[in-house]
């Protein structure tokens, strides 16, 4: 092998997206299984029935933000899907959440379709447009990838904006949606019937993700990031996994935005440029690259912090954000969920002891 | 034909900030491995100071060096206290830190010196260069720097020792370790000569955007635009891409009918996704060859 050291160097760099390790088999012997298991759907079953209290207990504004801090975690997940567990970088994100919204947001508008449906309509057109962008960033890889996917995330909004499609998307001033109602049986407002309507979404779609990451194409998913060149040898087909795995992560990503529109009950361009992308990137790595819990804390993240940034100092406001950000980079390399493995592995290893 | 070559002349224009910026891009890529997300609102920290200086009386090339001084000591700074301590950490929670950098130059320059629109001197004056109306003699200035920095940079990596030594220490910690490279330093370096390369872009760039805290968010996206076509791992190139960028943008502008002009910056950004199509590492980029 007579390759220049660059050229070495360079391969060696191939998977610089492959995630923290996942628990290793050490962690998994320590701990009794059948106790484990029993923990975590002790764990989930109590954090769902909070989930459903909650909204009943604190006032309207917190149920708005909790159920925003559902969508972003649902938009989350979708990154998580093609960075995590596929390592294909997306800066695009955002214009994956925009036609979400924006399809939600035309069915409504423009054709008066019934709310409900407008979440899998979205799903759809978001896994067709990911797909298909999928296409052509299987020649890319990296940082050229991050460049397309920007590209996409630049162009969303001025496409949005431009005025041949202003009939339907409203142009620069976007679209107003009307709220749906809850349904009349129920004792709730709007703000606590979408909050129930995301939650139930939010579990049904982090329910299908994990079952996803544990079948068959989960586990060809992730040779796919761990290894291209022996997953290709193992039979796996690259190209259909890696554009399916975009489609899905679209479909994800545009759910959420759908969500996201009945949320706020109004789309317009300039809330999906690049900085919903990175918002989204940021979510990602504080939560835990390659976990599905982590979204919700990445979700928090996004909503939460720089409200509290602000709080502190408005003129700084960005400042302490950049800082509170640092700091938990600087605390947990891994996210927070490469954070609690380690805690995890320690108490392990202190109880065997 | 008038009109063609005029607007190929404003888009080498627009296409020299683009380049300025690759530039840097590409220097600091070489060093540490990573696109430094961070590095425009660098640069307009750095032009900031620059500013600074002058309102503290001082007179331009002062202000000029000692803007370049300070932003390298701070370049070297930031490696060595942000950066060193999570080397090993995962590639995407560095880039979170580059992110979280950004917001800190960007928050605290609006903070120091405000948001209101400063304009900032240049030594060329805005006279039109040979008395033609096609490009003026700030804009000539600003490719005749880039060139020039171009070429002095070609000179320290391909003629000098430490250029030598830096190269080996991003293409190869271990073994260039091994020859008693002190890697980290030559990682530190890197980061300082990009933050000085920053400061001079930025400098150059402040007359024509005007120096406002979110002066770079524009030029940084193109200019990465631009290092990305050219291909990351040559400098040449990432200048050609920027020159590129600024031209493809303003012929699309003109020449596309209907929705060019509105859509320019898409189109630009969409002609560079499909020259990657062609040349996945970008024009002038090495092909990675991969070891199983």
């Amino acid at each position: 092998m007579t390759a220049p050291p660059e050229e070495i160097a360079a391969a060696k760099e191939g998977l610089p997206f492959a995630a923290a390790p996942a628990a290793g088999p050490e962690a998994e012997l320590m701990v009794p299984r059948v106790g484990r298991i029993a923990y975590r759907e002790l764990a989930i079953g109590g954090a769902v029935l909070a989930a459903v209290i909650l909204p009943l207990v604190t006032s309207s504004f917190v149920t708005f933000q909790l159920t925003q801090v559902m969508v972003y975690a649902l938009a989350i997940l979708g990154l998580n899907l093609l960075t995590g567990f596929n390592g294909q970088f997306s800066l695009g994100h955002s214009a994956f959440y925009g036609i979400g919204a924006y399809t939600a947001a035309i069915l409504m508008h423009n054709y008066g379709v019934f709310y409900l449906w407008t979440l899998p309509a979205a799903g759809a057109v978001c896994f067709v447009v990911g797909f298909l962008f999928g296409l052509p960033a299987l020649r890319l890889q990296n940082l050229y990838l991050a460049l397309a996917t920007f590209t996409l995330a630049t162009v969303m909004p001025q496409i949005l904006k431009f005025h041949g499609l202003e009939a339907w998307t409203g142009g620069v001033q976007g679209l107003v949606i009307d709220q749906p109602d809850p349904p009349a049986f129920l004792p709730v407002d709007t703000d606590q019937w979408l909050y129930y309507v995301t939650l139930a979404v939010l579990l049904l779609m982090f329910a299908a993700a994990s079952n996803l990451i544990r079948s068959r194409s989960g586990r060809a998913i992730m040779a796919i990031r761990d290894h291209p060149i022996a997953a290709a040898a193992m039979g796996i087909n690259l190209s259909l996994y890696k554009t399916l795995t975009f489609g899905v992560s679209a479909l994800f990503t545009g759910v959420a935005g759908a969500l996201g529109a009945l949320a706020v009950a109004f789309v317009a361009p300039d809330s999906f440029t690049i900085f919903l992308s990175i918002a989204l990137l940021v979510g990602l790595v504080i939560g835990g690259v390659g976990s599905i819990p982590g979204c919700l804390i990445g979700g928090l993240f996004v909503l939460y912090v720089p409200n509290i940034a602000e709080s502190v100092s408005t003129g700084l406001a960005g400042a302490i954000y950049g800082v509170i950000l640092l700091i938990v980079i600087f605390a947990m390399p891994a996210g927070t969920a490469g954070f609690a493995r380690m805690v995890f592995a320690r108490l392990a290893r202190l109880r065997r002891s | 034909m008038e009109l063609l070559l005029q607007q190929i002349m404003a888009g080498l224009a627009n296409g020299a900030i683009y380049a300025c910026m690759a530039l840097a891009v590409v220097m600091i890529f070489q060093a540490i491995d990573h696109l430094n997300f961070a590095q425009g609102e660098m640069a307009m920290f750095s032009t900031f100071v620059a500013w600074q200086f002058m309102e503290w009386g001082q007179n331009y090339w002062v202000a000029f060096v000692a803007a370049v001084v300070v932003s390298f000591i701070a370049g070297v700074l930031i490696d060595r206290v942000l950066f060193r301590p999570i080397r090993n950490a995962p590639v995407l929670s560095q880039v979170v830190a580059f992110i979280a950098l950004f917001s800190v130059f960007n928050s605290s320059a609006g903070q120091i010196w405000n948001y209101t629109i400063k304009s900032f001197p240049t030594p060329f004056g805005h006279k039109p260069l040979f008395g033609i109306s096609l490009i003026d003699t700030h804009e000539a200035g600003m490719i005749g720097v880039t060139v020039l920095l171009l070429l002095l940079l070609y000179v320290f990596f391909r003629g000098t020792r430490l250029g030598l030594a830096m190269r080996a220490a991003a293409a190869n910690p271990e073994s260039a370790r091994l020859c008693g490279i002190r890697v980290g330093w030559m990682t530190a370096l890197g980061w300082g000569m990009a933050a000085a390369i920053g400061a001079v872009a930025g400098i150059l760039i402040a007359p024509v955007v005007f120096l406002e805290p979110n002066m770079m968010l524009g030029v940084l996206l193109y200019g990465f635009a631009g290092a990305v076509m050219g291909g990351l791992t040559s400098p040449g190139g990432a200048v050609v891409g920027g020159f590129a960028v600024g031209v493809i943008e303003n012929l699309a502008g003109t020449f596309i009918p209907y929705f060019g002009r509105e859509l320019k910056l898409s189109i630009a950004l969409i002609v560079i996704v499909v020259v990657l199509m062609i040349r996945p590492n970008g024009i002038f980029g090495r092909r990675i060859v991969s070891r199983v």
